[in-house]
């Protein structure tokens, strides 16, 4: 049955249409020559930026790999000391953005930091040479987003772990394979898709990264990006810069949707078996132990005391009316941001649900794309586009009304708020999708053959339904937005600061310890969607 | 392939006995099959013999070979048994031919390929060797995880429901197809299933499990026929017990009449009992002088299964050819055809 185009749709098509404007805007560029500056950047920094990426990507996938698959193991088949804390407390390094772990980590590990003081005052020298590896590094990046990213290849393979039917392991045994044969040659080649689409995850999270590496001062093309949209204001170079970065992101993408497509394949249609557990003891239950906490001990705990110690030290100056007008920034943007982001969702999928189209369906993907750009793309795109705008009514008024608008969107919070809703609309379609996708138009027509009217229905049907995952979307948006940093570095207004912004303006002049209050607050903001994840999670498994 | 040997085996999950004393023995060859309702403990029986749970007492032999007691535990992986899983647990991440090779790693090249050959032909699916788990149809994932089973030539096969995921009308004939397969290669098999069909088209001797013990173990014409528990005589085929008075050593007084038994060792005379009657103990000839009143009756295609009241108000089942239609409430004209009355020690309840 072919459906007509209603005026809904013709709206939802329009709306995906102008949100994703930056997006065309930015691929138009790949039509446009290149210039000098793109010409001297190919000669000198992109092969830079290109195996800097190539290595971070490779040293994260290892470093990701190493600590999420071995804990993701051990929860999903072992009974041991403190699992019930640590298989949601394994969550926790979400929480930390990885510039803001980077930070703590080159505060503690600095010269005059407590590990490197510590260290001297054992070898009882004051002398500078003792060696000690440089956190500023390729390789202390690798560290950082290892520490922070695990967690996707962790909850990805634990999933995939737990929910393989345990007569499969056993018939393994049958066969004559012995535990690791099983593990090596069963287990994990059959939780292979899902570890991918976890790690494409972690590694779309570090190619997103700007403020790490900028830290650390590792080139790289958000850096890249950010110093020739800066430093040169060359649109074309950086548009073209930008294009080159969402190729790798691209690929990625298409890894991460081919491996999510055949992990289904992998868990079959058999429900897995109730299972009970074997209980580790004595030292390997301490083992197990260890090696879950390593992670958490070193991916929250620590960078979280070293945080909370900072904001204590500086706490009696930087509680000041300044720092609340800087909570009230970013936490009205956030909010704001989160409503409209989340009425968008509903508008679109309501309109999806109601035409079944596959048209309205792809429409409603591709509104949903900017979750994989970049934060630093995502800011330079909409900059483009809306500079162009103003300067070109600014030039129609001058000439016709001879008076100066100056910049009406560019500059403005509206290009801020614009560009998130463009960046994490799809978690709003996710979380809110998943909702209601639980209201089967059965429903519907159930109600309605029990004599509900339209409103009824919303107000006994749907509000009742979809308000938790309204509440769990809407929380994720606003975290999101409270950490995300290079969008709101470039796209912000003149003299507008959020957490995130001073907590990076603090670093870079080498105040790490009054990046400290901004910085701990944003991470316990983001402790919140951690807890329901994990909560949502036990439900299921329960 | 190898006989099995089960002595007084025992088996605990914390502190409920699942298994309870339970021996059995299949000859080299020979197909057995486990029935019994879900929960009985049949499964579990069978992962003893796997090797995927542990005993408490007793022991598992395995040809001369003890392979579980209460102080040994050969691990799974080296007792060389073929098992079937119910949901046929087959590795989605290989294809056919290499679901089958698995166990055969350490075969040269040439034999695996020689072995994945005829035991594709046996199980009658040649030419689908790279074809994946999920591209394979419920029957045909089915053969795989049996040539995958056989494939190491194994002391023993096991297979837990291997036809439950299946469309009922494929159940039997597949189960017929997989017997011919088993004797094509003399296998010693033990199947488990809560289908008494599946368990009659395939076995040589069945067991009737509950609640963790075996009650009988024999072919199934004796377990018709000579069911030595209530249970058996209700799980297997249908059937009523009606009250009854043992007269003598031979003879046993009822509603029906004086039916010819064999009780001398078991009971008493006077003692009161329960006799098993089975539909085909009751024929019908509508020349018949005893008469009979129809309270309900089902009509099976073949036959009509008529329930019918005697003169006590204990009801039994008949067996009639289906053109025979008789109305509830109507009379119809019976016949006794039971040479040997099964006697049970007095049941609280009628079984039906």
């Amino acid at each position: 049955m072919t459906k007509r185009i209603n005026r809904w749709s013709i709206l939802t098509t329009l709306i995906a249409l102008l949100l994703t404007v930056p997006l065309w805007v930015l691929v138009s560029f790949v039509f446009e020559p290149t210039n000098d500056n793109w010409a001297h950047l190919s000669d000198t920094l992109l092969p830079v930026y290109i195996i800097n990426s190539l290595w971070l990507m490779l040293g994260v996938t290892i470093g990701t790999l190493l600590l999420g698959i071995p804990t993701a193991w051990l929860i999903s088949q072992y009974q041991f000391f403190g699992k019930s804390i640590l298989h949601w407390a394994l969550l926790l390094p979400m929480a930390m953005p990885a510039y803001i772990i980077a930070y703590t980590y080159t505060g503690l590990l600095e010269f005059e930091g407590p590990v490197q003081s510590a260290l001297r005052t054992v070898f009882e020298t004051q002398t500078v040479n003792l060696w000690f590896p440089e956190i500023r590094s390729l390789g202390g990046a690798i560290v950082m987003f290892s520490l922070v990213l695990y967690p996707y290849v962790y909850l990805l393979a634990r999933t995939s772990f737990a929910n393989q039917s345990q007569s499969v392991m056993h018939a393994s045994r049958t066969l004559g394979a012995g535990p690791y044969k099983t593990f090596f040659k069963v287990a994990l080649p059959i939780a292979r898709p899902a570890i991918i689409a976890g790690l494409t995850l972690a590694l779309m999270e570090t190619l997103a990264d700007f403020g790490t590496v900028q830290h650390f001062g590792v080139p790289t093309f958000t850096t890249g990006i950010y110093r020739t949209w800066t430093g040169f204001g060359d649109t074309t170079t950086t548009a073209q810069l930008s294009i080159l970065l969402l190729v790798f992101v691209t690929a990625l993408m298409a890894i991460e949707f081919w491996s999510r497509k055949k992990a289904q394949y992998f868990t079959g249609h058999n429900q897995p078996l109730r299972k009970t557990l074997p209980t580790l003891t004595g030292h390997q239950s301490l083992l197990a132990f260890s090696v879950c906490l390593l992670p958490i001990l070193f991916g929250f705990i620590i960078p979280a005391l070293q945080l909370l110690d900072w904001s204590i030290n500086v706490a009696s100056t930087q509680l000041n009316s300044e720092f609340f007008a800087l909570v009230w920034n970013s936490f009205s943007l956030a909010f704001v941001t989160a409503l409209i982001t989340i009425s968008i969702a509903l508008l679109l999928l309501y309109v999806k649900r109601a035409q079944q189209h596959t048209f309205i369906d792809n429409t409603v993907r591709i509104a949903g794309l900017g979750y994989a750009i970049p934060g630093v793309v995502i800011a330079v795109a909409v900059m483009i586009p809306f500079a162009w705008l103003d300067n070109t009514v600014d030039n129609w008024a001058r000439t016709h009304l001879d008076i100066s608008t100056g910049l009406l969107l560019s500059g403005t919070l509206f290009a801020l708020v614009f560009a998130y809703c463009f960046r994490f609309l799809s978690v709003a379609l996710q979380s809110v999708g998943s909702g209601l996708s639980q209201i089967k138009p059965s429903m519907d027509e159930s109600a309605k053959t029990l004599g509900a009217n339209n409103w009824t229905l919303l107000k006994r049907i749907h509000i009742p339904l979809l308000s938790s995952s309204l509440i769990t979307a809407f929380i994720l948006v606003f975290v999101e937005v409270l950490k995300e940093l290079p969008t709101t570095l470039i796209l912000r207004p003149f003299n507008f600061n959020t957490l995130s912004v001073r907590a990076y303006e603090m670093a870079a002049d080498e105040r790490l310890a009054d990046a400290g209050l901004p910085a701990l607050l944003i991470v316990i903001t983001g402790l919140i969607p951690v807890i329901i994840l994990s909560k949502l999670i036990g439900k299921r498994h329960a | 392939m190898r006989e099995l040997h089960i002595n007084q085996i025992e088996s605990r999950h914390q502190n409920t006995v699942i298994l309870n004393q339970i021996s059995l023995h299949l000859a080299a060859g020979e197909i057995g099959c486990l029935l019994g309702p879900s929960g009985c403990g049949k499964t579990t029986l069978l992962r003893t013999i796997a090797g995927l749970q542990p005993i408490t007492q007793g022991n598992i032999c395995l040809g001369e070979q003890t392979v579980s007691s209460d102080c040994v535990h050969i691990e799974t992986e080296s007792r060389n048994v073929g098992m079937v899983f119910q949901d046929y647990a087959l590795f989605p991440h290989l294809n056919v031919a290499d679901n089958i090779r698995f166990g055969i790693a350490n075969f040269s090249k040439k034999q695996q390929q020689e072995r994945i050959r005829t035991l594709l032909e046996l199980v009658d699916l040649s030419g689908k060797e790279t074809r994946y788990p999920h591209e394979l149809s419920g029957g045909q994932q089915q053969r795989v995880a049996l040539a995958r089973a056989l494939a190491a030539k194994p002391q023993i096969l096991l297979m837990d429901e291997p036809f439950s995921g299946l469309d009922v009308e494929l159940r039997e004939s597949l189960a017929r197809q997989v017997r011919c397969i088993l004797k094509a290669e003399g296998i010693t098999a033990l199947m488990v299933t809560h289908n008494q069909n599946e368990a009659f088209a395939i076995a040589d001797s069945i067991g009737v499990m509950n609640a963790g013990e075996l009650l009988q173990w024999g072919s199934s014409y004796t377990l018709y026929h000579q069911p030595n528990h209530p249970f058996v005589a209700d799980f297997i085929g249908q059937g009523v017990l009606i009250k009854g008075t043992v007269c003598s050593c031979s003879q046993v007084h009822t509603a029906l009449g004086n039916l010819k038994t064999n009780v001398c060792d078991d009971f008493e005379p006077d003692e009161q009992v329960s006799v098993l009657v089975r539909p085909d103990d009751i024929i019908h000839r509508d020349e018949s002088d005893w008469q009979l009143e129809v309270i309900n009756r089902v009509f099976r295609g073949s036959h009509f299964l008529y329930t019918l009241k005697l003169d006590s108000g204990e009801h039994v089942l008949c067996m009639s050819q289906s053109h025979h239609d008789h109305e509830i409430g109507s009379k119809i004209g019976v016949k006794l055809e039971m040479d040997h009355a099964v006697v049970f020690p007095l049941q609280q309840e009628n079984t039906t």
